[in-house]
């Protein structure tokens, strides 16, 4: 009788289901880098954002010529945000400029991943799945990174269901996809179904589709600790209040002692092929109320928190005829937290004249983004460059981790 | 000749082809599933979605325009002083002060706008104080109405809806996004029930046409602004090129991602089709909201696209490029990619791409052909499960297996929760076909509460057990049967058979 086999609790029941649950034996990863227990969240920006409208160039001679009417400014209404006198800061980011002003944030200006054409699918492959080609997708290279981090102390008895990784929203980003466990979690709408339901179907999928079964295992495990988060709020994410409170039920999960220490998210909505001023500025919104987010829930855990926001590519470096940009090559990425060796921006800054621009249009691309996770992957976290150059980012042995990123 | 009774085939045709079984759908199939599913080809059963509200593109935008009007001028006339409270009391205001307001957060904030839409509940208007009864805004209710007229209508009526899968496999194919504006999402229906439906078994070029020269896709993917640069209107520096809509019909649409085109091309396209539009309100052009090419935003000049030179034609052409894209070897092969993905596994039989591209080339893109290409391949009827229902799917199944015909937001709401919102992809790829993309940790919760509520409202009327044979039948297995029987409550058994392996997979 399916009754009296049944365990009476879910932790007792999931813990029993072996084979979905072998990874509950790997060794919590290290307090790495200088005996820290770090946080690391990628947030991956879908639809390509405009790097030079985020942190535009207000000290380049060509930039105003090339941008026209959604040239930014430093002085009258909607003026930029000063960063370090050639770079300014969109003015949706207050909460970036403070914790730039701090030293906890900063740009890598002019960066891309290694893919050089302009498809968003195949651009988002390649940045997620850490390989130089796309259509590899599979694993993402944060899910890789994962399983080669240094073994640090056993898991703490009762912890077994404890995953590092955590795949948030209701599609998890590629980049957290694979093999090494990953808990996910989105924002609940609905009543949730019963304890017992959840039991009864763990059993049935046990036994008959093991594949559904490690999904709903690891949903069911994740929705308890993420319990009490959901009350009323509502929001997606290509919308400000949705990214902040993704980033809040993130935080909150990454702050728990026994929760992940490496999460993933998506803001979608980037594509700004026409009247770009509006939108970037609901969506910039969205993303710094994510920063303030991450920074308020995470408490204590802040100091050893990196967040990495990337895109897939940039976009042409000329408006276009509707006052947008079409899809083109070098952008900005941001790295904001506490353990952010942060209050500059970064690049090695290839100009904005005809011939400096890539094909005549796009802004060059001078930093590897590769090198940029390669970097804190060392700094934050402990990873050996020789298991990045093999695993997570394959064949990437010549792009070297950008140190000094991390405090 | 008598054929013995093909159970499993039924099973098959319906779950896997199909929209899912209803009471009786099994018997009345399996004396011949193949037959059956060829007959829905054979007699093109498409059915058309059919409502007041559901009107032609153009009257649809042009009712949107005036409603724009309206709003402005209401919301000037609150502006001037002492008219406030003619405005809220008047008989003729369409809307209430406080749904002016929601109204014009939903214009200038397209996703704001979807996520009211899609969260359950969210088109009823809290309205204070006031006891007015809430009118739902003219894009929300034509949404409203398109919605139901699908989920309370098209789908219950075919025995088994090859045709209706098919209709929602192109839509997505062809995504547009109701979330991109109000525009879109007043005609995201008609534009699957114009462009897409009548050529489900028609011809792929056909289609093709049909949605590139339609209001949704060319205010979806930025082409009504795309100007010539050296046409007359560019020239006065009014507007200038936007490729969006170049790109995504290269990349997306006919050839594919590898297909074989360049920066270039994507240059090329754009201005090609430079000047396809819609009318706007003042009727200058043509009938309000209805396509049309206009000659004086069109980049004048020959154009090179995959090494042909295209002369300058007006609007012949953009369609002899298309015409030509659409019979692109690359074409061939990217659609029988895909459809073969969709229908059987994320890694599909390369033979059975290779049978489904060749008949594409051999018919000139017959979509009839192709239909009968992949039910006719072995490699279609395997046995194994290997797909999970979307969220769409799994939802359609629902209302099928149990005959529900819901008003829509609830349905609507649970499509949203499950990452799968109704005609709102997040990108013009439309909604991922692969089973990682949905046989996620927090999708499959999500799931398991939505049947878990559909569960409780249909438990008084269902057996559980009964259900299941007759829903699922032949592709049961004893551990379900033992689930579902063994369960606490009706409820709770009709939830586990929702979400049984079985029904989950396809």
């Amino acid at each position: 009788m399916l009754c009296e086999t049944m365990s009476p609790s879910r932790r007792a029941v999931l813990g029993a289901s072996g084979a979905l649950f072998a990874w509950a034996f790997m060794p919590r990863y290290a307090k790495a880098a200088r005996g820290r227990d770090a946080r690391f969240v990628t947030i991956i920006l879908r639809g390509a954002l405009d790097g030079l409208t985020a942190v535009p160039p207000l000290g380049d001679p060509d930039y105003e010529a090339l941008r026209q009417s959604i040239a930014l400014h430093s002085e009258g209404a909607n003026a930029a945000l000063p960063l370090d006198g050639f770079f300014a800061l969109h003015p949706s980011m207050p909460n970036f400029a403070r914790l730039f002003q701090a030293g906890q944030a900063c740009v890598v200006h002019a960066s891309a991943t290694p893919y050089r054409d302009r498809s968003h699918f195949d651009g988002q492959d390649v940045l997620e799945s850490g390989y130089e080609m796309p259509g590899k997708i599979d694993s993402g290279w944060l899910n890789r990174m994962l399983i080669g981090l240094p073994k640090g102390e056993k898991v703490a008895p009762g912890a077994a269901e404890r995953a590092i990784g955590l795949a948030v929203g209701a599609n998890a980003p590629l980049v957290i996809r694979g093999s090494a466990p990953v808990l996910g979690w989105a924002p609940a709408l609905l009543p949730p179904a019963g304890d017992d339901l959840a039991l009864r179907l763990m059993d049935l999928y046990s036994r008959r589709d093991p594949r559904l079964a490690h999904a709903l295992g690891e949903g069911i495990a994740t929705g308890k600790i993420a319990a009490g988060l959901d009350k009323g709020v509502r929001g997606g994410p290509g919308d400000p209040e949705g990214m902040k409170h993704l980033a809040s039920g993130a935080a909150k999960l990454l702050a728990q002692p026994d929760g992940p220490r490496v999460a993933a998210l998506a803001f979608e909505g980037w594509d700004t092929h026409a009247q770009e001023i509006g939108r970037l500025g609901r969506l910039l919104t969205g993303l710094d109320g994510a920063f303030a987010a991450f920074e308020q829930e995470l408490g204590p855990s802040w100091k050893d928190t990196a967040i990495l926001v990337a895109t897939e590519f940039g976009r042409t470096a000329r408006v276009n005829g509707t006052e947008g940009t079409d899809h083109g090559t070098g952008t900005t990425a941001f790295l904001v937290g506490g353990a952010v060796k942060g209050g500059r921006v970064i690049a090695n800054w290839p100009g904005l004249k005809e011939a400096q621009l890539r094909d005549g249009r796009d802004l060059a691309a001078t930093t590897d983004l590769r090198a940029v996770a390669k970097g804190i992957a060392v700094d934050l976290l402990g990873a050996s460059p020789a298991l990045l150059a093999r695993d997570v980012f394959p064949g990437s042995e010549r792009v070297a981790p950008l140190s000094g990123l991390i405090v | 000749m008598v054929q013995s009774p093909d159970r499993i085939g039924a099973a098959l045709a319906l779950s896997r082809f199909g929209l899912g079984a209803r009471q009786g759908d099994l018997e009345a199939v399996s004396s011949d599933p193949r037959g059956a599913l060829q007959e829905e080809i054979t007699s093109r059963i498409v059915p058309s979605p059919s409502g007041e509200e559901l009107r032609p593109t153009a009257e649809l935008l042009s009712e949107f325009y005036a409603f724009q009007a309206a709003q402005k001028e209401m919301r000037e006339r609150k502006a001037a002083p002492g008219a406030g409270a003619a405005v809220e009391g008047s008989p003729q205001a369409p809307m209430s002060a406080d749904q002016t307001g929601k109204a014009e957060a939903m214009s200038s904030s397209a996703t704001m706008e979807s996520e009211r839409a899609a969260a359950p509940g969210a088109t009823m208007p809290v309205n204070g104080a006031s006891a007015a009864k809430p009118v739902i805004p003219l894009p929300q209710r034509v949404f409203l109405a398109e919605a139901k007229a699908r989920f309370s209508g098209t789908i219950h009526v075919p025995r088994i809806g090859f045709g209706e899968r098919l209709a929602m496999f192109w839509a997505n194919h062809f995504a547009v996004s109701a979330a991109k504006g109000v525009n879109v999402r007043i005609i995201a229906g008609a534009f699957e029930r114009e462009a897409i439906r009548p050529h489900v078994f028609g011809r792929f070029a056909d289609m093709l046409l049909a949605v590139e020269t339609h209001p949704a896709m060319l205010f979806y993917l930025d082409n009504q602004q795309s100007f010539g640069p050296n046409s007359r209107a560019g020239q006065n520096r009014i507007r200038g090129l936007n490729e969006n809509l170049a790109r995504e019909i290269l990349e997306l649409h006919t050839l594919g991602v590898n297909g074989g085109y360049t920066q270039d091309d994507v240059t090329s396209l754009a201005r090609i089709i430079t000047g396809w539009t819609v009318v706007g309100r003042e009727g200058r052009l043509g009938t309000p909201g209805s396509f049309v090419f206009f000659a004086n935003a069109h980049e004048p000049g020959d154009q090179r696209l995959l090494g042909k030179i295209y002369g300058d034609a007006g609007f012949e052409q953009g369609r002899s490029a298309l015409l030509d894209l659409a019979r692109h070897p690359a074409t061939a092969t990217h659609l029988a990619q895909k459809l073969a993905r969709h229908f059987v596994s994320d890694d599909p039989p390369p033979a059975l791409v290779d049978k489904l591209a060749k008949t594409f080339k051999v018919t000139d893109g017959d979509l009839a052909a192709v239909s009968t290409a992949l039910i006719e391949a072995k490699e279609s009827w395997t046995p194994e499960l290997r797909k999970i229902r979307s969220p769409l799917e799994f939802s359609i199944a629902l209302l099928r297996a149990t005959g529900a015909k819901p008003e829509p937001q609830p349905v609507l709401g649970g499509l949203y929760a499950m990452g799968q919102p109704f005609w709102q992809p997040a990108g013009p790829n439309g909604f991922s076909d692969l089973l990682d993309a949905w046989a996620s940790p927090e999708g499959l919760k999500m799931r398991m509460d939505i049947a878990n509520a559909a569960a409780n409202k249909g438990a008084d009327y269902f057996d559980p057990p009964e259900f299941i044979e007759t829903r699922l039948g032949p592709l049961l297995s004893e551990e379900t049967r033992a689930a579902v029987g063994h369960a606490e409550s009706r409820a709770q058994g009709l939830a586990i058979a929702f979400m049984s392996p079985e029904f989950q997979r396809r």
